[in-house]
């Protein structure tokens, strides 16, 4: 299997004052194309930082990471922005929703810094709509949804340029249990058809249900990453 | 692309609503400012100088220094006599020297009692005209003064208009420091609000009824050449000077050509635009300063949707132009809103000039080029006073904004 994402010895350190924070210290990662991975860890493990480079929205300190086999630790902000733009979409724990904006707008955001024409960018938002089964919700608020209806706004929005790689932080974390669900549910069925989806939860039953592999984050260090063979998890490293 | 860019910061300025407006007052104020003093500017020049449309380029008025905040004789200084008048009269390139008395007098018409300037319309048929002419007197209803009439009065418009509950016609008689005298006639309107005010009475019997012997207020010079008239000007006064054994300099007299006098009031004019102008300037300044603070305001605001947009892929330059196009909206609506202000400001000056100022009509220019100057430039103070705000909005690190 061909690897989507590849963090070679990465660590980012924080300064504060005279203090270094290594939120993540040696880090390697891969994330193989079509791979449901889940990243486990406590609060301060480091992983939200690793999701951060995952999904090149920060740069490491050392160390490399490789998007689609290009190195993309060296590259200006707008680059990054470009990259990311195009390959990945991001799923938040409170949902990051622009407020003045509707629904259709907030889908149709991503697509714009694409430059793609506004009647593409419609009809792509409305389809998007259609498959989260918010269709009559084009034109609200997210102040006027539900937190369940809101994160499935955001997955639209996710998906809106066709993302190789959906990124999840903590997507059930501000959902209840049944509505938590279903968001899952939802994400392993985009999986089922190829898209690559890395989640950052630091609830083991909810990576153990789903994920096909689990780094598993300590201290800014990999612990252990156990991956899913025949129903059962195995150690692998 | 940068027609969607507009469309969002349409929404981010309307999601703001009332603080947009607010930041806005600035630029309203300041191009409202501007717009309606230059619209009104020219007006103003037309309607001074046209007070002084009695100034033809071949005529000089010599009076008494000092005078020139009250009517003429007022003061005490060293009042014009009929030797000044004589010496005047000999001086070569002086075809004319005409002396007139403007004075206030008590004027009663039935129970009506008010105090109106009157001139006196001198002897002589060729110096009737040419007073006729210095003041483009054109009669309306019956007929000007002639030789010999005496007990005769023609007044301005406005006399018959405005005055005396509309009872002065032609015809009538009124009395003026007590004694009566006929209207034979009425003036035509004039551009002059101060010919539109007044009575022309003949100089004998003004002369009688204030008592007065040898007096005079101003004398009109009409000169042979009109060319020469700087030159007779100078000489005119250089033979009073030696005539009251005055220095240069201390002279109690003035002698006023039509040039000196337009360009006294230019400079009034543009002293009055500079302030004005400067007010502008400063509030232009201010409203400046208002948008980049209502900038960095909505960059603090909206740090997590600015972290938001990055994350879904937005670059610097797209936060950038984001930012930069909401402060030059912010520019743009409040100048033409300003310049809408600016306009109608200066229609109603101008109408309330009209009204309560009778005679002096105050006309709006409107100007396209000076409407697309103003709303250019306040789109400038809005370009400008967004682009650190805008920077710096644009260079937030993702992570951190999304924290927010």
């Amino acid at each position: 299997m061909t690897e989507i994402i590849k963090l070679k010895n990465v660590a980012k350190h924080y300064y504060m004052g005279d203090d270094v924070v290594k939120a993540l210290d040696g880090v390697d990662i891969s994330i193989e194309k079509g791979s449901f991975v889940a990243i486990m860890g406590p609060s301060g493990s480091g992983k939200s930082t690793g999701m951060n480079l995952i999904g090149s929205l920060d740069l490491p300190t050392s160390g490399e990471i490789y998007l689609d086999e290009h190195d993309i630790s060296h590259l200006t902000e707008s680059e990054l922005a470009q990259i990311r733009g195009k390959k990945i979409g991001f799923i938040f724990q409170s949902f990051n929703l622009i407020p003045n904006l509707t629904a259709k707008e907030n889908i149709m955001l991503p697509m714009l810094f694409q430059g793609l024409e506004k009647n593409e960018r419609e009809s792509r938002a409305e389809e998007l709509l259609g498959l989260v089964d918010l269709k009559d919700r084009i034109n609200h608020y997210p102040n006027q949804l539900s937190g369940g209806q809101q994160q499935r706004v955001a997955i639209a929005r996710a998906l809106a340029n066709d993302p190789e790689v959906i990124l999840a932080d903590e997507p059930t974390g501000n959902l209840d249990t049944k509505t938590g669900e279903n968001v899952l549910q939802f994400l392993e069925n985009l999986n089922k058809k190829g898209k690559t989806i890395v989640m950052v939860t630091h609830d083991s039953k909810l990576a153990e249900k789903h994920a096909q592999k689990i780094y598993w984050l300590k201290d800014g260090k990999i612990e252990k990453v156990t991956r899913k063979e025949k129903e059962k998890w195995k150690t692998v490293k | 692309m940068l027609k969607d860019y507009f469309f969002l910061a349409i929404g981010n300025l309307r999601h703001r609503g009332l603080r947009s407006w607010l930041t806005m007052l600035g630029i309203f104020i300041g191009i409202a400012a501007v717009v309606s003093l230059i619209s009104l500017g020219q007006g103003l020049q037309e309607a001074i100088t046209g007070q002084f449309s009695t100034l033809d380029p071949d005529k000089l008025i010599i009076e008494n220094a000092g005078t020139g905040f009250g009517p003429p004789g007022s003061t005490s200084v060293k009042k014009l006599t009929e030797h000044d008048l004589n010496l005047i009269k000999s001086i070569s390139g002086v075809e004319f020297a005409i002396p007139r008395l403007i004075r206030s007098v008590k004027v009663d018409l039935d129970d009506e009692r008010e105090f109106i300037f009157t001139t006196s319309i001198p002897d002589g048929k060729k110096q009737i005209e040419i007073i006729e002419d210095a003041l483009n007197l054109e009669i309306g209803e019956g007929r000007f003064l002639e030789l010999e009439d005496r007990g005769k009065i023609v007044v301005g418009i406005h006399l018959k208009e405005d005055h005396f509950n509309g009872k002065l016609k032609a015809g009538k008689d009124i009395k003026i420091q007590g004694r009566n005298f006929e209207v034979i006639g009425i003036l035509k309107k004039s551009s002059n609000f101060i010919v539109n005010n007044v009575i022309l009475m003949p100089e004998d019997d003004l002369k009688e009824i204030l008592e007065i012997e040898d007096e005079i207020d101003i004398i009109v010079v009409q000169v042979e050449d009109k060319d020469k008239t700087e030159e007779v000007a100078q000489d005119i006064e250089r033979k009073l000077r030696k005539d009251r054994k005055q220095k240069l300099g201390e002279e109690d007299f003035s002698v006023q050509t039509p040039l000196q006098a337009i360009g006294t009031i230019n400079n009034i004019l543009n002293i009055i635009n500079l302030v004005v102008i400067g007010i502008a300037a400063l509030s232009l300044l201010v409203g400046g300063i208002g948008i980049a603070n209502a900038m960095y305001t909505s960059t603090l605001e909206r740090t997590k949707d600015i972290g938001i947009m990055k994350s879904v892929g937005a670059k610097n330059s797209d936060i950038l132009f984001i930012f930069l196009i909401e402060s030059s909206l912010l520019g743009l609506v409040g100048g033409i809103i300003g310049a809408i202000l600016g306009l109608g400001l200066a229609f109603l000056v101008s109408s309330i000039v009209g009204s309560f100022l009778g005679g002096i009509s105050l006309e709006v220019r409107l100007s396209f080029p000076l409407l697309v100057l103003a709303i250019s430039f306040s789109l400038l103070i809005g370009i400008t006073s967004g682009i650190l705000p805008a920077l710096q909005a644009s260079k937030l690190n993702p992570v951190d904004a999304l924290r927010q």
